[in-house]
């Protein structure tokens, strides 16, 4: 935990760096006339921000605060596993959006995570996996008139059924 | 007598059937899209709003107010049973409502909520009704110096009364403002902050990106992690007679939190461009500031859901007083129900309440009756919301990240939004395991495009001079007490080390 903190507020204080240097496309001091410039809200932030990683990592030094103090890791085995499994599942799912439709990645997601990280039976999982996106379909594109995204063009045969009955 | 006459007129006609119907269905449409998280009353007010064309206006207008009403007692649920703030006005419900979930006490969390959302909406209703013309004058004169102290004292009560780290508390802070700014520089219209030269960064970061990445995704990430797979399963029970005993404890420990959020809320409301959300941040933390327990506050101190529950209803009915008499809407939400009274053929403005009798006083007394059916459909649901928090883990778990997906998909309609949810919910983990506080950085997501446009005028007004901020008679005691605030921590710290050197 003692080397994540300091590496974290390095790695903070480089992107209030980056924030002050981008701020700085539009004017950051007073104009004449015009009040302050359009940069210069962002750009003073982005500096106490950079401060402030001075402060967390002067306290590190000092180990005053409970990260600096401590030895453990930031994630041991089951950390790192849980958030391969769990934080990637995730991303996997999202990226399944453009292809398989916003329902269908909520299937396979529900699928993967009830079945296997849940370990539940297969009626569970598959009950979960049809039934939610089903009712967020009527919900969403039914109800509200939210279109979610339908995916690549494989999927049109369904959603011609499903659109046939809403509208 | 005669405001009593009109109100006595105005109950009626909002209890006739037509009208008493359409509060019904608004209230129950209202709580279920205030707890969807993504969707808020202003989705709500503006999907809805061509229905309404199917009715008399003063049906219509009802029927708006009446979802505006369930989606403010709404916000809360998902505030309290999946941890994801649902509106931005439900941010500040989470900070309490959230841990008491976690102790096994949703229920209580959830009673306190719904009857300190009816309280701050009665007495907002009642000071609508004795004060409306008179307190829209004092709105009036809040300009941008005054606007911008209130932002201050908001930050200023998150680092002063913070039992977090300072430097990660003024950190965060900056960093909602800093993420707030992208996008477009408001004044000049220049783009600004197109991080990594992504277009997808002109549209801006919108609050419910960081929110739902930081709650939903984060959050959810680090209890699986922290739990080791097991997490402790509080089954909460709910039977009337524990309704009861909670209604009870809500009232003996959520008074004082309830009492501040309604009157706090409410003016925070009645401010053009204020609103809600930051009525109910302010009151959690002036809550917080005035309790014996203040270090209470975060781990499951009713007081801490009453005050924002009861400060965003207040808020609710207080915005819609410039609305009805200046025509200035208070909120997004009053803002299309302003476009619907237009579209009706109503003008709203002080003229309002002379031609328009009927409607203005039907209005507001269904107000009244709307809040008492908000409570009473709140209350008969909770144990379906409690019945929610008794599935397994591994059920609700991914129905919290779908959820957390598609709704923020229904609002933002855009995958790139989606893509930097995901990104910012896994940086808050990583960021939550080094203790940075996350609230603040949502809290500054929400006030950074008020308060910096507050800024930027008060400081032309005033030609650079910032004094402008400490000479106006309202915009001076505020700054200075958000100054004391902000630098409380030092203070403390020298005086603990003085007290140790006399040691």
């Amino acid at each position: 935990m003692r080397n994540g903190e300091i590496v974290t507020a390095g790695i903070l204080a480089l992107f209030s760096l980056y924030l002050m240097w981008k701020s700085t496309e539009l004017p950051v001091g007073y104009i004449a006339g015009q009040g302050p410039g359009g940069g210069a809200w962002p750009f003073w932030l982005s500096l106490i921000m950079l401060l402030c990683c001075g402060m967390i990592a002067f306290n590190w030094w000092r180990g005053t605060s409970p990260p600096s103090q401590s030895t453990e890791p930031v994630l041991d085995a089951h950390g790192w596993r849980m958030l391969i499994m769990v934080g990637g599942g995730i991303v996997v799912f999202v990226g399944l959006v453009n292809i398989i439709s916003m329902y269908g990645a909520v299937a396979v997601f529900l699928l993967y995570y009830v079945k296997y990280l849940g370990r539940h039976g297969w009626g569970l999982s598959l009950a979960l996996a049809l039934i939610t996106p089903l009712v967020f379909f009527f919900f969403f594109e039914g109800a509200m008139r939210i279109t979610m995204p339908t995916g690549m063009p494989f999927t049109d045969p369904v959603f011609d059924i499903l659109y046939e009955i809403i509208y | 007598m005669d405001i009593l006459a009109l109100l006595a007129d105005g109950m009626l006609l909002a209890l006739q059937p037509l009208n008493l119907t359409m509060i019904v269905i608004g209230v129950s449409v209202g709580l279920l899209i205030g707890a969807m998280p993504g969707l808020g009353s202003v989705n709500g007010v503006a999907i809805l709003l061509p229905v309404t064309f199917l009715v008399p206006p003063n049906s219509a207008i009802i029927f708006l107010a009446a979802i505006y009403y369930g989606a403010m007692y709404g916000g809360a649920i998902s505030s309290v049973t999946l941890g994801i703030p649902g509106a931005s006005t439900a941010v500040a419900t989470t900070f309490d409502g959230r841990p008491l979930a976690r102790q096994g006490r949703a229920s209580l969390a959830l009673v306190t909520a719904a009857l300190a959302s009816f309280v701050g909406g009665t007495i907002a209703n009642m000071l609508f009704t004795l004060f409306a013309p008179a307190l829209a004058s004092v709105a009036l004169s809040f300009g941008p110096p005054e606007v911008f102290a209130l932002m201050l004292l908001a930050f200023a009560t998150f680092v002063g009364l913070g039992g977090d780290d300072i430097p990660k508390t003024i950190f965060s802070i900056c960093f909602g403002l800093v993420l707030g700014a992208v996008g477009f520089d408001q004044i000049s219209g220049a783009p600004r902050l197109v991080l990594f030269e992504m277009n997808g960064f002109l549209q801006g970061i919108g609050f419910l990106v960081l929110a739902i990445g930081v709650y939903g995704i984060g959050e959810m990430l680090w209890t699986i992690e922290q739990s080791r797979g097991e997490v402790s399963k509080t089954t909460p029970k709910m039977t009337v007679k524990g309704m009861a005993a909670d209604a009870k404890e809500a009232t003996k420990r959520g008074w004082k939190g309830t009492f501040v959020g309604s009157f706090l809320g409410f003016f925070v409301g009645v401010l053009p461009a204020a609103g809600a959300t930051p009525g109910s941040l302010m009151s959690y933390g002036v809550a917080k500031m005035i309790s014996r327990k203040p270090e209470t506050f975060g781990q499951g101190n009713p007081d801490g859901v009453a005050a924002p529950e009861a400060a965003n209803n207040s808020a609710s009915t207080g915005s819609m007083l410039p609305m009805l008499t200046l025509g200035i809407p208070g909120s997004p939400t009053t803002a299309i129900l302003l476009g619907g009274m237009v579209i009706w053929g109503l003008v709203p403005g002080p003229r309002l309440f002379v031609d328009e009798t009927e409607f203005v006083w039907g209005l507001i007394g269904s107000f009244y009756v709307s809040n008492a059916a908000a409570v009473l459909i709140n209350l008969a649901f909770i144990p379906l919301f409690i019945w929610m928090l008794r599935m397994p883990f591994t059920v609700l778990a991914p129905m919290i990240f779908v959820l957390s997906i598609v709704g923020g998909y229904a609002a933002t309609r855009d995958m790139f939004d989606i893509w930097l949810m995901v990104i910012f919910g896994i940086g808050a983990f990583f960021l939550r395991k080094f203790d940075y506080p996350l609230a603040p950085a949502v809290l500054a997501i929400v006030l950074g495009p008020i308060a910096e446009p507050t800024l930027r005028q008060s400081l032309l007004l005033s030609s650079g001079d910032p004094s402008i901020f400490f000479t106006r008679p309202i915009a001076g005691p505020i700054t200075v007490i958000a100054l004391i605030l902000i630098f409380l921590p030092a203070f403390k710290l020298l005086r603990r080390r003085r007290t140790a050197d006399q040691v």
